[in-house]
């Protein structure tokens, strides 16, 4: 019985063979067909991993033009009529074939200013968290990002725009702006309302709909809107 | 491209402009009921403080509110940056302002035709 195979195709950076036909398998992820390659088909193909159970975000590339995690990622779900293209995330340099330089999406998470910002030294108290206080739970909502930059290539104003901050970055700043714990309040507010501030955002969701951890980087970034907003009236009195 | 300044100056301008919108479009309904001529709308504008008031904070509001968004089209549409950004915004905003005015002063203290 001849073996069911996938046709994949893999954007590369090289004139390296981009055509391959891998063996399907139950269960298999996008990643395992990367792997695959990887492992049995071409040794410099280069692609990025660790985790492999959706945690530690470094996985993500481009999967028939939409960008997704790999890992947590089922080729049955993407394949069309039988084969799947991959290539590297969008809107970030290209390092080899499917691996991207992070250093932009990391660069741009510092000057939202997503950092701690100390409140108290060593001999304070820990500050007392309230879970259902509402800035907590607006805190909450954006802490379980991976830092993945699915919604980052996703996003069509970091594209038009290379000084955008981008949906995480500007999400991180609006989680500290939450905290607590976090006395940066002011400082997120004035990174966040430069050239490639939260204003530049359109609102049109790419971020929230691809964000595999279900995240809203959306709202995070239309609460900055409010909070600059009413900082811009509060500074002018 | 936009920084808060100019998302504040275009949000504020929107909320000028929609009654005024709305009571161009309802001037405009009422006037050219029964014919339109130049006579009857220089008639109602003429030497008119309120009229100019109108129009002029409207001319105004268009001004920014138009070139703030043709700076965010030019820059991530064109590919615009820096100072070319800038002297766009700048150019548009003046232009319009301009032309506007100019309109606006014709027709209510400006020489009769
Ligand atoms: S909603 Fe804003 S941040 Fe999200 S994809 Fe659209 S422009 Fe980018
Ligand atoms: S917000 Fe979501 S898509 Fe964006 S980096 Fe975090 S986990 Fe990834
Ligand atoms: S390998 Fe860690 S999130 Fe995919």
């Amino acid at each position: 019985m001849p073996v069911k195979t996938h046709q994949v195709t893999i954007v590369r950076s090289s004139d390296a063979a981009t055509e391959f036909e891998v063996p399907a398998h139950d269960n298999q992820t996008v990643l395992d067909v990367v792997s695959w390659i990887q492992q049995y088909a071409d040794p410099t193909l280069s692609y990025r991993f660790a985790c492999r159970v959706g945690m530690c975000g470094s996985c993500a590339m481009t999967v028939n033009g939409v960008p997704r995690w790999t890992c947590r990622t089922h080729i049955s779900k993407v394949l069309q009529d039988g084969a799947v293209e991959i290539g590297p995330l969008r809107n970030l340099p290209v390092v080899k074939d499917l691996t991207v330089d992070m250093d932009p999406f990391f660069d741009k998470w510092i000057a939202a200013e997503g950092v701690h910002h100390e409140s108290r030294t060593r001999h304070d108290d820990i500050a007392p968290i309230d879970a259902s206080d509402p800035a907590r739970v607006e805190a909450s909502a954006g802490i379980e990002c991976i830092n993945c930059a699915v919604c980052y290539a996703a996003c069509d104003t970091v594209t038009a725009n290379d000084s955008y901050l981008g949906p995480a970055a500007l999400q991180r700043g609006w989680t500290l702006l939450n905290d607590a714990k976090d006395a940066g309040h002011d400082a997120i507010l004035e990174a966040v309302s430069g050239t490639g501030g939260c204003h530049n955002c359109h609102s049109m969701g790419s971020c929230t709909a691809l964000c595999p951890n279900e995240l809203d980087p959306m709202s995070a970034i239309a609460g900055l809107k409010r909070e600059t907003a009413k900082s811009f009236f509060k500074r002018r009195r | 491209m936009l920084t808060l300044r100019l998302y504040m100056l275009q949000r504020i301008t929107a909320l000028v402009m929609a009654p005024l919108v709305l009571l161009h479009l309802g001037v405009m309904i009422y006037a050219i009921q029964g014919g339109l001529s130049a006579e009857e709308i220089l008639g109602r504008t003429q030497g008119s403080a309120l009229w100019f008031a109108i129009y002029a904070t409207f001319t105004l509001s268009i001004a920014i509110h138009g070139a703030i968004g043709l700076r965010a089209i030019a820059a991530e549409w064109g590919g615009f940056r820096g100072y070319g950004l800038e002297a766009l915004m700048w150019v548009t905003g003046a232009f319009l302002l301009g032309l506007g005015l100019r309109a606006v002063w014709a027709v209510t203290y400006g020489a009769a035709p």
